[in-house]
């Protein structure tokens, strides 16, 4: 659609004045969004920008604190998913919610009312199927499909419900490029019979290529709002990232030479996943002893598998991967998988390099060791034998630290070790990482926030696509590189 | 409809029939407590791992079962060493048993809570036809086997009671699991891995499935143990009633004692109580034995109810894990 007609179509959606808080946290600050009937509209931003709040108080899933949603201009109620459903309004979400042990036709008709007819249902499957152009097969249990048939799948639910309007939030995060380009190629289709799309996004380039206008949020503001035709790939990155937030500590200054030991290294490394998708692709990473690895990259790009291997916690499915033994590991699900709640501070230490410990426990010298920790670490808590869910997230996340780096270490990975901490906690967090690599140890950082990662690395790599890539310690490139961006 | 002095009627048969007397006591409740006791100990260490084995029923069986064989077969051989060939022999064919649900869970992600339950029948109907089969008695009258050799069997702990020194057996156990689940490293695997199997995985580089494996197995040698034990020191031969129930009622016990070893000590002579007095009931009071089972049911029901904090802990570590599988 030309530019002169996008502006002149009538909204399908329009979201007016959204606010929206988590408690103390302002998710969405008067955001607005309007897209046109027929249009393809993206959505961009950092995570926690606030995309998947505003869309998902757009289909219902959420109410807002004030605002209005118009559908094809009418006022909607919202937080209601029957509403916007009725109005027109489909989602497909990044997790797909698909029952596996379901047949396809039984997933088209969860939520439905009355009598279920398999034949009916497959029936009906078919022509939409036939005039959508989203192939599917009919008669496979929904766990035996590719990841691509089931996003096929997610999207002809939305479209049997009779949606018009499709939100579709990070479709591509999962997807092998190949898949990429078929979406948005049917996407592109679907707006031009009349339909209209809400692309969530991290990606740039996908971002111009489909979209006709693009909307940026920035800490829950609107930032940028523009035709796609009127922006470029520089300015969308500049817009994204560049409310450049305060310094926390200055950065740091070692540079590694080639002549440093190396503690990590990986040649010609791939990791397939489950599904069968390539995560990370013949990558080729040294860590040195003594530098501090800066990983950027958005989710789903493969770091996160990048570090599993680094911490030798998965085994790559291709290429050589040699490694130091003693490993600290600062996992980014806290909860899940760096403590435990219902047990002691003590025992919580003691997980540490638990698998390969044999014999009796030694609770009383662990007992001393963890209240040794508790002091120098500055841990708020009662004492070593607390409950670790007593304590507040940035003291379980400094008994993490002091768990991984009080021993002598070669190598640290932390993935995102300060979400969810305060700045004191953060700088906390900063130091330590800073301490263990004038140790000696060769350090690597991911966060999804790329000032952080900027404030620790003395040098970055970029992960896009599972593919890693050297860059250059430079905000705008390496935001530029993350969201696929060529390199001006 | 009972009238007051039924009542106290049946509970007097109750009484009489579980602690009131010596002999009920010794010969009849603190037996009993033997096999709930050792098969408690087991579901406790597999459900503080994570590990849902309800087949100690099952397991229980085939120690018998595996007991037997070596009572029958090779008692004359081994000579002193009978008894405690066939205990052993009874915890292998015990762990084995567990082992079968394990190896089914490791390789093709059937929860075991399924085949832990179908291996129970499985079990129950290979006892059938060892006693109306290959190891029936020599007249082929009864279905069961032949008395096993006197050196064969577990001497009495006090004579003129059918105590035997199982009871020792099973308290040296309850002790020892409880010190092994709190002071070693194995057991604080196995506890960490039956709350977090994500962080036991990620910060402790906890080899998970080894683990649950373990506890799976341990738990059903334990069971194992519990049938040998009970072909050895109360019933002498294998018949196709030799657990009433022992493998489930021990889920009680293991559960109401919040999966605290030490603490299935009192609940396994609790349940025991329950078991010997409801029989009592039945026996003296004329009580039938429908009732007094359903009165069993009961009690158990009540006691769960209360003890329910600890079901819920145990269903969302399950969820935990299997949610990262």
């Amino acid at each position: 659609m030309s530019a002169a007609l996008v502006a002149e179509a009538p909204s399908a959606l329009e979201l007016r004045g959204i606010n929206k808080r988590f408690g103390d946290v302002v998710a969405l600050a008067d955001a607005e969004l309007v897209v046109r009937r027929g249009t393809v509209h993206a959505v961009l931003g950092e995570n926690g920008a606030g995309k998947s709040t505003l869309m998902r108080i757009a289909f219902g899933l959420e109410r807002a604190d004030s605002g209005r949603i118009l559908i094809d201009g009418a006022t909607m109620h919202g937080g209601s998913v029957q509403e916007s459903a009725r109005a027109g309004v489909g989602m497909v979400h990044q997790h797909l919610s698909l029952v596996g042990n379901f047949t396809i036709a039984e997933n088209l008709e969860l939520g439905g009312h009355g009598r279920f007819s398999p034949a009916a249902t497959r029936e009906r499957l078919s022509r939409l199927s036939e005039e959508s152009g989203l192939r599917v097969p009919f008669d496979a249990m929904v766990r035996d499909l590719s990841i691509v048939e089931q996003q096929r799948l997610e999207i002809l639910k939305a479209l049997s419900l009779g949606a018009r309007v499709l939100i579709l939030d990070e479709p591509t995060a999962v997807l092998a490029p190949t898949d990429v380009s078929e979406l948005l190629a049917w996407i592109r289709a679907f707006v031009s019979s009349g339909g209209t799309v809400v692309l969530v996004t991290h990606k740039l380039r996908e971002a111009l290529a489909v979209a006709d206008e693009v909307t940026v949020l920035r800490r829950g503001r609107v930032v940028l709002s523009a035709a796609a035709g009127a922006t470029d790939e520089t300015r969308l990155a500049a817009s994204i990232f560049s409310d450049a937030a305060p310094t926390l500590s200055p950065p740091s200054t070692f540079s590694a030479t080639s002549t440093t030991a190396a503690v990590f290294e990986a040649a010609d490394v791939s990791v397939i996943d489950a599904g069968g998708v390539t995560r990370v692709h013949s990558a080729n990473v040294i860590v040195r002893r003594g530098e501090i690895l800066g990983v950027a990259a958005v989710d789903g790009s493969g770091h996160r598998e990048l570090l599993q291997v680094m911490a030798a916690l998965r085994r790559p499915d291709r290429g050589v991967v040699r490694g130091a033994s003693r490993i600290a590991f600062i996992p980014a699900d806290r909860a899940r998988d760096a403590i435990i709640g219902e047990f002691t501070l003590t025992e919580n230490v003691a997980l540490h390099g638990l698998g390969a410990r044999r014999g009796v426990m030694p609770w009383t010298s662990l007992m001393a060791h963890t209240a040794g920790l508790i002091t120098r670490f500055g841990v708020v808590a009662s004492s070593a034998k607390a409950q670790m869910r007593t304590l507040s997230g940035g003291n379980q996340q400094r008994v993490v630290v002091a768990r991984e780096l009080a021993h002598e270490v070669d190598l640290v990975v932390a993935d995102n070790p300060t979400r969810g901490l305060d700045l004191k906690a953060t700088t906390f967090v900063h130091e330590q990482l800073r301490r263990a690599a004038r140790n000696g140890a060769g350090v690597v950082v991911h966060s999804s926030d790329l000032d952080e990662v900027l404030a620790l690395a003395t040098r970055v790599v970029v992960v896009f696509h599972g593919a890693v890539l050297d860059a250059p310690l430079d905000r705008d490139a390496i935001g530029k590189a993350m969201l696929g961006a060529t390199a001006a | 409809m009972l009238s007051a002095p039924d009542v106290t009627q049946v509970l007097e048969a109750f009484w009489r029939g579980s602690l009131g007397t010596s002999s009920a006591l010794i010969s009849g409740t603190l037996v009993r407590a033997v096999p709930l006791m050792l098969v408690g100990v087991g579901t406790a260490i597999a459900f503080r791992a994570g590990v849902f084995n309800i087949g100690g029923e099952g397991q229980l069986l085939m120690g018998g079962v595996a007991a037997t064989v070596v009572g029958l077969q090779w008692a004359h051989a081994l000579g002193p060493g009978a008894v405690v060939a066939s205990l052993i022999a009874g915890a292998v064919a015990g762990a084995a048993w567990a082992g079968i649900a394990g190896i089914l869970r490791s390789r093709f992600g059937v929860l075991e809570v399924i085949t832990t339950i179908m291996l129970n029948f499985v079990a129950a109907n290979l006892v059938s036809y060892a006693v109306r089969g290959p190891l029936q008695e020599p007249t082929h009258i009864y279905p069961q086997t032949e008395t096993i050799a006197p050196n064969a069997r577990l001497p009495l702990l006090m004579s003129e009671t059918r105590l035997h020194v199982g009871i020792i057996v099973a308290l040296v156990i309850a002790v020892s699991a409880w010190w092994m689940m709190t002071r070693t490293a194995v057991g604080f695997r196995m506890r960490a891995v039956g709350t977090s199997p994500t962080a036991a995985r990620s910060s402790g580089r906890v080899d998970v499935a080894a683990v649950s494996m373990t506890a799976l197995m341990l738990s059903g040698a334990l069971a194992g143990l519990a049938g040998g034990i009970e072909v050895t020191g109360v019933t002498y031969a294998l018949y196709e009633n030799l657990s009433p129930g022992y493998g489930f009622s021990a889920i009680a016990v293991a559960i109401l004692a919040r999966l605290n070893p030490v603490a299935v000590i009192a609940t396994a002579v609790f349940f025991a109580t329950l078991e010997t007095g409801a029989l009592g009931m039945q026996r003296d009071a004329g009580v039938p034995s429908v009732v007094a089972t359903a009165l069993e049911a009961v009690v158990i029901l009540v006691v769960i109810g209360i003890a329910g904090g600890s079901w819920e802990r145990v269903a969302r570590t399950r969820d935990v894990a299997a949610a990262h599988d």
